[in-house]
């Protein structure tokens, strides 16, 4: 079940390259173009108050998954000027609700086929916050996904926006209709989109090669467990027998010498 | 061979289109845009529109909800914010969305609520403009 589904959100995290790296790509080529720039998505800024988006599993049962992730964002909260969190995700919800940790919008139980315009709201309200300068900073956590056994926690600054290295390559001088700032503008929102949407896709993969292996570790365990307890069982019906045998045995013996 | 231009229509969630074009006309967020092979680098946003892919005489029709246009000499990609093909719009669905983003207008809105509507409305008005395109030429 898990591995199917494992499959399935790999080939969606595929689907989604040819669009991030095209717009990586592009983003550089602009950035390089306008700058200089006041877009306030590039704009770094004394740091007095955080936004986190944390992505979490909507369901348990999947080891320590969701515990590792938090265990990274209480890192994060505890170290540094105050965090408000917009979760994806139920669990990470759950936990931080019950902590009192302040949370200012949740997108939960997107499915095992998320959409971009499903967790739209949550980026929105993150974005707003940030655009009305209630926040200065803009966190992502999510678990990546490195390989069946092992997926890690990662957190990493959505906002103010870093610019993606310029690869190797020929560069290319745009005509920019409208301006370049303007084009930049436009751009960024999207560029924060996608991100997000491939920490959701990333997380969910963790979340299916995570739950995969706790329950071949659940089914391992009650493997054990069976051979140990029809172990046991014999033992004590062979003890019973040897009395039971060893009882009549006894008394045909005491009858005969009576 | 002929010069051609090498066509992709990328969405967040997956690509729509990859293939070789004569022509391709898009809705520019500054007018509508042709791009023939050898046109020169340019960037530009999109428009909620049509966009056009003519190859060898065939031509494709494609619905995209916004993006941005990047053209190179032998190469074009559409970045969509969503893209279908002609014969894949939801019509009912489409007119569903025109009606309730009408309604919306029609009442006060926060600046924010009333940006959001009209996108809604260019949207649906741009999907049900290419499905009646699509009717009357039938591609």
């Amino acid at each position: 079940m898990a591995a199917s589904k494992l499959r399935r959100v790999q080939a969606r995290a595929e689907a989604a390259r040819p669009y991030a790296d095209r717009m990586a790509e592009v983003l550089t080529e602009v950035a390089s173009r306008s700058t200089g720039t006041r877009n306030p998505f590039l704009t770094r800024r004394d740091v007095k108050k955080r936004l986190m988006i944390l992505v979490s599993a909507d369901r348990g049962l999947a080891g320590g998954l969701n515990v590792n992730a938090f265990r990274a964002a209480l890192g994060y909260i505890r170290q540094g000027p105050d965090t408000v969190l917009v979760t994806i995700g139920r669990k990470g919800r759950d936990y931080f609700r019950r902590l009192g940790v302040s949370i200012i919008a949740d997108v939960s139980q997107t499915g095992d086929r998320p959409e971009l315009k499903d967790i739209l709201p949550a980026i929105t309200v993150a974005r707003d916050e940030y655009l009305n300068g209630n926040i200065d900073q803009i966190a992502l956590l999510h678990t990546h996904f490195v390989s069946v056994a092992k997926q890690e926690p990662r957190v990493s600054i959505l906002v103010p926006v870093e610019v993606p290295e310029r690869k190797e390559g020929v560069r290319v001088d745009y005509l920019y209709e409208p301006e370049p700032e303007e084009v930049l503008a436009s751009l960024l929102p999207r560029y924060v989109e996608a991100q997000v949407y491939a920490a959701v896709l990333d997380n969910l993969a963790s979340f299916y090669a995570a739950q995969m292996i706790a329950m071949r570790n659940a089914t391992d365990n009650a493997g054990e467990l069976i051979t140990d307890l029809t172990l046991l069982r014999n033992k004590v019906r062979q003890a019973t027998i040897t009395k039971e045998l060893s009882e009549i045995v006894g008394g045909a013996e005491a009858l005969a010498a009576g | 061979m002929a010069d051609k231009l090498h066509v992709d229509i990328v969405t967040v969630e997956g690509r729509r289109y990859r293939g070789d074009a004569d022509f391709v006309l898009a809705p520019g967020s500054e007018g509508e845009l042709g791009v023939l092979p050898r046109h020169v680098p340019l960037l530009t946003p999109l428009a909620p529109g049509t966009v056009k892919v003519r190859n060898d005489g065939e031509e494709l029709f494609f619905f995209v909800g916004g993006g941005f246009l990047e053209v190179r000499p032998d190469q074009v990609t559409v970045l969509a914010d969503a893209a279908e093909r002609a014969e894949d719009i939801d019509e009912a669905r489409a007119e569903e969305a025109r009606r309730r983003a009408e309604s919306l207008l029609q009442q006060k809105l926060s600046d924010a609520d009333q940006a959001a509507a009209s996108a809604s409305l260019a949207r649906a008005e741009a999907r049900l403009r290419l499905a009646e395109l699509r009717r009357r030429r039938r591609v």
